[in-house]
């Protein structure tokens, strides 16, 4: 039986994820050039906001279809609440500071809010089991599908499309694009930058809530502590993608998990790899595919050359 | 504005101060207790060190609450006279690094005399040497690796490296073998697909399980190492199910390997998951969810529940209302703990009922000969620091729950 269709689905959902969570990075990256370490637990917590709706808000035996749009709800709500408060109290002080003080912050508020979940959250100190969505597996052709992969599969498409027409065609979108563009500029044309921040900060944390909907739906767990090393591959993948550009974002998540998965079912039966072909070493082959496609195009995947802003 | 930064600095401070002062006081009544020795009523230490937090820390804190429960019960008897035992428990978060860091903590403790953990046996080896410099005992509930005891090269040729470290757990040069005797003769699976997640815990116990397969005349159709840090075993468990495998062994750890299990199984190979005492936790069933019914686990010693021995810890842990359960190691820690209490006993007595100044290399010594009934069964060590007792059980999950399925010894 061919492994491949199946093993390309396996990457194209485990991409798909760290593209939901890449468009934070990307898009905070390309309006304030920030870093924000601290996005992989705005997702984090958006789970557990997901999570605290369906334990505590809703009666107990909801059947999932009902509860799956109030928990996305609730997921979207504490993530734009943490990220919108992370925004106003940590990172706006030091709008004008140097590059190095926001992104160290970054850091100290994603260790925070972990340990704030650790520390707070009834039993999260060991991993949450996350309501499953019934029914399944689906089979087409050699692939199998769980009915969590189907929400991803469908949500990851839908919500980048509502954000392109945002980008594109609201007010609001094209004052993002000139703020990316041009700071001060669009200031004085206008434009209400500190808002604007403030709407890229909102629209990367709905997108990481959606994602962090889908993480529980598919893995069925929950943690303090996913948010980081998922922060990091997404980082990753806004990189290759091309960080500032939002289909980048989502293009560099597909093509950093496919090679993942990749690495991980072929590369073994290649002669003379057969040790480095475990998942172990997905991450090391995921990195030099980075690598190349740095050195080749340093912009990134979809990336445009833009003048270094000393 | 200069005035409300300035308060609030002010404010950190003080509270920071405030700590730092709490901190030195508890520290310096210690001190003072230690020089009193043998006056009415010394205190000595008991370290624990055990991931207390994140995924591991379900099996941590049985571990740390089963050395409290035996510290409290010392106590309460007077077992050792004129001792009073308290605890320290330090979390290692499961890393090596920080394990080290809290080992050299407890050894710049005075008051300590013996230390029960830590959890992995990657933590065990960074800790080793610390301890066996100061001569402090460390006795490990759960440390399951063989060249813990005796030497990297234990294969060939058995060298104790550390003088100071013992175990009241069984090794995996016992478990592996042990597991997959079970899996070729009870479960009759034939074709393995071996997967471990690269720790000294894990990839030791998959080694020796595999070599063993083998041996019976199994057949491994594949390996596989997984990456700890991610929760997507998608791509590893396609591979399983096109490997044609009937049986998967994971070396590794429950936050993964429930999971992982969960992953097969949707992929489409209802076969079942084998592990070792890593996933014998009641988390192991609720993260591999309803599909993981008919996975096995083999850990050290008798089940605790059915041992006459063990009745009365127990009682004594639910009675004393500890918040989390005492999982897979309980038992062990509690051992552990005693076989601590016992080294320090004897040494007392031999000084007419003093504590000696080298009390620590004095309760190395004594270690060695510690021999008592405990909750786990006869409890003393071997040449090595190896635990004599060397039974082991297989568990499977069974509605939601781990039941024993077979005890028995590994007899080569």
């Amino acid at each position: 039986m061919n492994e491949l269709p199946q093993q390309l689905v396996n990457g194209l959902l485990l991409g798909s994820m760290y593209g939901l969570i890449a468009i934070g990075y990307t898009m905070v990256y390309g309006i304030v050039q920030l870093i924000n370490f601290a996005h992989g637990e705005i997702f984090m917590t958006g789970a557990f906001g997901a999570l605290t709706v369906y334990l505590y808000v809703l009666p107990d035996g909801t059947s999932m279809l009902l509860a799956l749009p109030l928990m996305l709800l609730g997921a979207v709500v504490v993530s734009v609440t943490v990220a919108v408060g992370a925004e106003r109290f940590a990172y706006r002080p030091l709008r004008g500071a140097p590059r190095l003080a926001p992104l160290i912050t970054a850091i100290g508020l994603s260790l925070a809010l972990q340990q704030a979940v650790w520390a707070w959250y009834p039993d999260a100190k060991s991993a949450r089991t996350f309501p499953q969505i019934d029914g399944g597996p689906f089979h087409i052709g050699d692939v199998t599908l769980q009915t969590g992969d189907v929400f991803l599969l469908i949500a990851a498409p839908v919500s980048m499309a509502i954000l392109a027409y945002f980008v594109m065609r609201t007010r609001t979108g094209r004052g993002m694009q000139a703020t990316a563009q041009d700071p001060d500029t669009a200031k004085l044309m206008g434009v209400n930058t500190d808002r604007i921040i403030v709407v890229a900060f909102a629209l990367g944390a709905v997108f990481a809530a959606v994602g962090a909907v889908a993480y529980g739906l598919k893995y069925g767990q929950i943690e303090f502590k996913m948010g980081f090393i998922l922060g990091l591959k997404a980082f990753t993948a806004a990189v290759l993608g091309g960080i500032g550009n939002i289909y980048g974002a989502m293009i560099g998540g597909v093509v950093l998990g496919i090679a993942e998965t990749l690495a991980t079912a072929y590369i073994a039966d290649i002669p003379g790899l057969d040790q480095f072909g475990s998942q172990s070493w997905a991450d090391v082959w995921a990195f030099i595919l980075l690598i190349l496609v740095l050195l080749f195009r340093p912009q990134g995947l979809l990336g445009e050359r833009v003048a270094d802003r000393a | 504005m200069r005035q409300r930064s300035l308060i609030a600095i002010t404010a950190a401070l003080a509270a920071g101060a405030l700590t730092l002062t709490a901190c030195g006081s508890r520290d310096d009544d210690g001190g003072s207790d230690g020089g009193n020795g043998g006056g009415g009523g010394t205190t000595v230490v008991i370290g624990v060190d055990a991931p207390l937090t994140g995924d591991l820390s379900a099996l941590g804190l049985g571990i740390k609450n089963s050395v409290d429960l035996a510290a409290k019960t010392a106590n309460k008897d007077n077992y050792v006279d004129g001792i009073k035992f308290e605890t320290e428990a330090l979390d290692d978060q499961g890393q090596p690094s920080v394990g080290q860091q809290n080992a050299t903590k407890l050894v710049a403790n005075d008051d300590v005399l013996g230390v029960v953990g830590p959890l992995n046996s990657s933590v065990g080896e960074s800790m080793q040497k610390v301890f066996d410099t100061a001569k402090l005992v460390e006795v490990s509930p759960a440390n399951t690796n063989p060249a813990l005891t005796q030497g990297v090269d234990w294969q060939n040729k058995k060298v104790r490296p550390y003088k100071s470290y013992f175990r009241t757990a069984t090794t995996d040069a016992i478990q592996g073998p042990f597991a997959a005797q079970y899996v070729y003769n009870d479960s009759k699976k034939r074709k393995v697909f071996v997967i471990d997640d690269k720790k000294t815990y894990g990839a030791g116990l998959a080694a020796t399980f595999t070599e063993e397969f083998k041996k019976l005349g199994g057949q491994v159709v594949g390996t596989e190492h997984i990456n700890p840090d991610t929760k997507d075993f998608n791509a590893v468990a396609t591979k399983v199910k096109n490997s044609g495998a009937d049986v998967v062994y994971y070396g590794g750890e429950y936050p993964q390997a429930g999971p992982l299990s969960k992953q097969i199984k949707a992929a489409g190979a209802k076969i079942p998951v084998v592990g070792g005492d890593g996933i014998y936790s009641a988390d192991f069933i609720k993260l591999a969810g309803a599909s993981g019914t008919g996975d096995l686990a083999t850990s050290v010693g008798a089940p605790v529940e059915e041992l006459p021995s063990a009745k009365e810890f127990v009682a004594n842990y639910e009675a004393a209302g500890y918040k989390e359960a005492y999982e897979a190691y309980g038992g062990y820690s509690y051992d552990s703990a005693w076989a601590i209490i016992e080294a320090v006993k004897a040494v007392v007595e031999a000084n007419d009922g003093k504590l000696p100044d080298d009390a620590r290399a004095k309760v190395v010594d004594a270690m060695q000969n510690v021999s008592f009934d405990g909750v786990t069964g006869k409890v003393s060590f071997d040449e090595f620091g190896d635990a004599t007792n060397k039974q082991l059980t297989v568990y499977a999950v069974e509605n939601g729950a781990w039941k024993s399925v077979k005890s028995g010894t590994y007899t080569g």
